[in-house]
């Protein structure tokens, strides 16, 4: 996943979303003063499907979002910039200009994760950095610009390697955080602030126009006016003017990963069986779940791993359906595990350290039980199919899902028990038209006799037995699914749902049709209807 | 003589010691609830349905039969299952019988959404996972559906999950391939065949119809040769009716 993310950043397609340039970034620097950085620019998109591979020339590329009923471009690589296409055009009148475009859905979702990526990177300059979404981030380096010889050092480093990443950011030094922020956005690294535009403010638009109205177009100009007028008139403009200029400081509030949950015990003395590493496990799940109590959370994932003394380390991994802190719950999970292991643990010379992980977590608050229903059915089904999967592993235990397609083999997936589909039913009256068990893939028949070419069959043969068709209904023609093949063909299947004088109900089809010269079309049995 | 010492008071246990398996079998003695198939003469023979929280086993006639006896299995786990709760389909991979198809499921009334699917590597894997699901109060009912002849599941695997579907009250619906021809400790035990289904206009194949035979049943008399309908529409059994005549060369003709 890592690796995929990083090629796929690599690829040069980066796009502002505002038509000028590309983003920026803020920070703000000086001896002694708190740092702020904060790049802007964000690569927005990874697009899903990839362009055909680089062929020397970038193709252009549009993100595209559906604003007031139009689908309209609202971010776009390089490529698409330097053809003249720029953001808020229709993605038709784009189309229209550029054929050959690529117009992709924007996902802001991947893009708030992408930020998010480069947020826990830049981890490495500062323990203090704060997301500014869309595509910012503030970085506070007061005090951590020795490490990168100074400002300009540590800039230089944070530009390069998201640069190698395909990223191209704006940025800037303040001392303030906004003022990091308006310079990265409306300016550039080293100007004075006062001479920023109004806009820079980034206050409400009708604002910023009356500010424009009455003839103050920038800051300095701002600045020179009475702050009581300007705050009696507009608001927290008098507040945003003062963290401009850096009178007034803002502290930001850092992304900090919470440390991961784990509770281990040493032992001076190996322990040789299996019996007590798991009664020790128990007690680490008691502090564990201290832990996930204290932050509303319950685990999804654990992993108990048992270090020998000789070095090996055996892990157990189970995971639950639901989010859960429940120790007795964890341990019931993980004996299943042990005794399910197709190769039992060796304790050897016995175990001298046992160490308990909790890999994923999800919010998980504490609930009131319902006294008047006292049912706890889906927990216990949550449980129940927890155990199981425990022991079978998690991809034998499943519900189904319907599929859009009309193959019958591909009309249906596995999903995870935890989600439930909704099923059409037949009109009423209808007899079932689909078989309850299904062969895939079809298996051949033989044998098979119609009147006419083109008719339904009167007897076939399938697994050795001939069978008379007394009753039958058809044909039901499913067509291959051409759009999806490379071919543009495919043969159409005509089914026919048959039942013998015996009354079992068969499910066959002839795949293709009979055509002049050709050899007759094969039969096969799809399923068999109960 | 008369002894005038009050008597011992029974043996009292906190509840947190009481041992897991008691064969305390005093509470199983209470009648189980009953769910009707909904065919009349059929439910009377039963005596007012089948019992809920117990073991049941169908096998088919011949093989050819074995999609019939799903369908019934999983039409009394409907039956069972009271229109909530979940359905467990327990199964084994790589049988010879066929996938299960859902869409087929819909069809017949039985909605896809609501069955969870376990699919076992093996028969022993199998056996425990069916004793897991019974013994959990989770599901409603549960089709235990073994691929082969199943040797594992003997009188004694019967027996236990007799006893873990008494405590949970699971209704378990044991669906074999073959007649086992070993005892077994369900409470009934059916021998489902396809039946030619009342054809619709045109001679086209109707609604699913089987026959049924009861060859055991715990407390009651075994009844043979029932034929019966399932009316998907109302999630019963109705009458195998032979009411429409069948025109024999007309199916050809007016769909062909």
């Amino acid at each position: 996943m890592l690796a995929e993310d990083i090629w796929r950043l690599d690829r040069p397609r980066i796009l502002p979303a505002r038509g000028v340039g590309n983003r920026d970034a803020e920070r703000r620097g000086g001896e002694g003063r708190p740092h702020t950085i904060g790049p802007a620019a964000l690569p927005l998109h990874q697009p899903a499907a990839d362009p055909p591979p680089h062929s020397g020339e970038d193709p252009p590329i549009v993100f595209v979002e559906k604003l007031n009923n139009a689908m309209r471009v609202t971010a776009l690589s390089r490529a698409a910039m330097a053809l003249g296409l720029t953001p808020d055009l229709t993605l038709a009148d784009a189309r229209a200009r550029i054929p050959e475009l690529i117009a992709i859905d924007r996902d802001h979702g991947a893009e708030a994760r992408l930020l998010a990526r480069i947020v826990a990177g830049c981890v490495r300059y500062t323990p203090m950095v704060a997301a500014e979404p869309p595509d910012g981030l503030i970085l506070d380096v007061t005090g951590c610009t020795h490490a990168f010889d100074g400002e300009a050092g540590l800039k230089a480093d944070l530009l390069a390697r998201l640069k190698n990443y395909g990223i191209t950011i704006q940025s800037a030094y303040g001392d303030t955080p906004e003022q990091a922020r308006a310079l990265a956005r409306f300016g550039k690294d080293g100007a004075d602030v006062r001479t920023l535009p109004v806009e820079a403010l980034e206050a409400d638009p009708a604002v910023t126009l009356a500010l424009r109205r009455a003839g103050l177009k920038t800051i300095e100009a701002l600045d020179q006016r009475p702050r009581k007028m300007l705050a009696a008139r507009f608001g927290d403009l008098a507040i945003r003017l003062a963290r401009l200029l850096g009178e007034q400081d803002r502290h930001i509030t850092p992304e900090r990963p919470l440390p991961p949950i784990f509770a281990l015990r040493r032992f001076a003395e190996p322990i040789g069986r299996v019996e007590d590493a798991l009664a020790c496990l128990e007690e680490l799940a008691h502090e564990t779940a201290q832990t996930l109590l204290e932050r509303h959370e319950g685990g999804r994932r654990f992993i108990a791993r048992l270090f020998r003394s000789d070095g090996a380390v055996a892990a157990i991994e189970v995971g639950t359906g639901q989010p859960t802190r429940d120790p007795a719950l964890l341990i019931r999970l993980l004996r299943e595990r042990v005794d399910a292991l197709a190769d039992p643990i060796d304790p050897g010379f016995g175990f001298d350290m046992i160490r308990l992980d909790v890999g994923g977590t999800e919010p998980l608050t504490a609930r009131q039980d319902d006294h008047l229903a006292p049912s706890r059915h889906e927990e216990e089904l949550a449980e129940l199919v927890d155990r199981l999967s425990a022991r079978l592993g998690a991809r034998r235990i499943y519900r189904v899902q319907p599929e859009n397609t009309h193959i019958p083999e591909c009309a249906v997936t596995r999903c995870p028990s935890s989600r439930i589909a909704t099923w059409e039913s037949l009109p009423e009256g209808e007899p079932p038209m689909r078989p309850l068990r299904l062969f895939d893939p079809p298996q051949p028949v033989n044998a098979v006799m119609s009147e006419v070419p083109d008719g339904p069959p009167m007897r076939f043969t399938w697994r050795g037995r001939t069978y008379g068709i007394a009753r039958w209904e058809g044909p039901e023609r499913i067509a291959a699914e051409w759009w999806h093949r490379r071919d543009r063909g495919g043969r159409p299947r005509d089914y026919y749902r048959v039942e013998d004088a015996d009354g079992h109900r068969f499910w066959l089809f002839r795949h293709g049709l009979h055509e002049s010269g050709g050899a007759a079309p094969a039969w096969y049995i799809h399923g068999l209807f109960a | 003589m008369t002894c005038e010492s009050p008597p011992l008071p029974a043996p009292q246990r906190s509840a947190g010691t009481k041992p897991k398996i008691a064969f305390t079998h005093t509470e199983s003695i209470v009648p189980p609830s009953r769910f009707a198939l909904g065919l009349e003469p059929l439910d009377t023979a039963l005596g007012g349905g089948l019992a809920r929280a117990r073991l049941h086993e169908i096998w088919p006639v011949a093989v050819e039969d074995g999609p019939s006896a799903t369908g019934f299995a999983l039409m009394l786990a409907l039956r069972a299952s009271d229109e909530k709760g979940a359905i467990v389909w327990i199964g084994q991979e790589h049988g010879r019988a066929g996938a299960l198809y859902p869409p087929g499921l819909a069809d017949l009334g039985i909605d896809p959404g609501r069955i969870l699917f376990v699919a076992a590597p093996d028969e022993k894997a199998l056996l425990r996972a069916a004793g897991d699901v019974v013994r959990s109060p989770a599901a409603a009912a549960a089709v235990i559906a073994p691929a082969g002849s199943a040797p594992l599941l003997d009188l004694t695997a019967s027996r236990r999950l007799t006893l873990f579907a008494e405590r949970s009250g699971t209704t378990a619906i044991l669906l074999r391939t073959t007649d086992p021809q070993t005892p077994s400790a369900a409470t009934t035990r059916w021998r489902v065949a396809a039946a030619p289904a009342r054809a619709l206009e045109a001679n086209a194949p109707g609604q699913t119809a089987f026959n049924l035979d009861l060859l055991r049943q715990r407390g009651g008399a075994p009844s043979h040769g029932w034929q019966v309908e399932w009316d998907r529409d109302r999630a019963r059994f109705a009458p195998l009716s032979r009411a429409v005549a069948v025109d024999a060369g007309g199916g050809y003709l007016a769909t062909g």
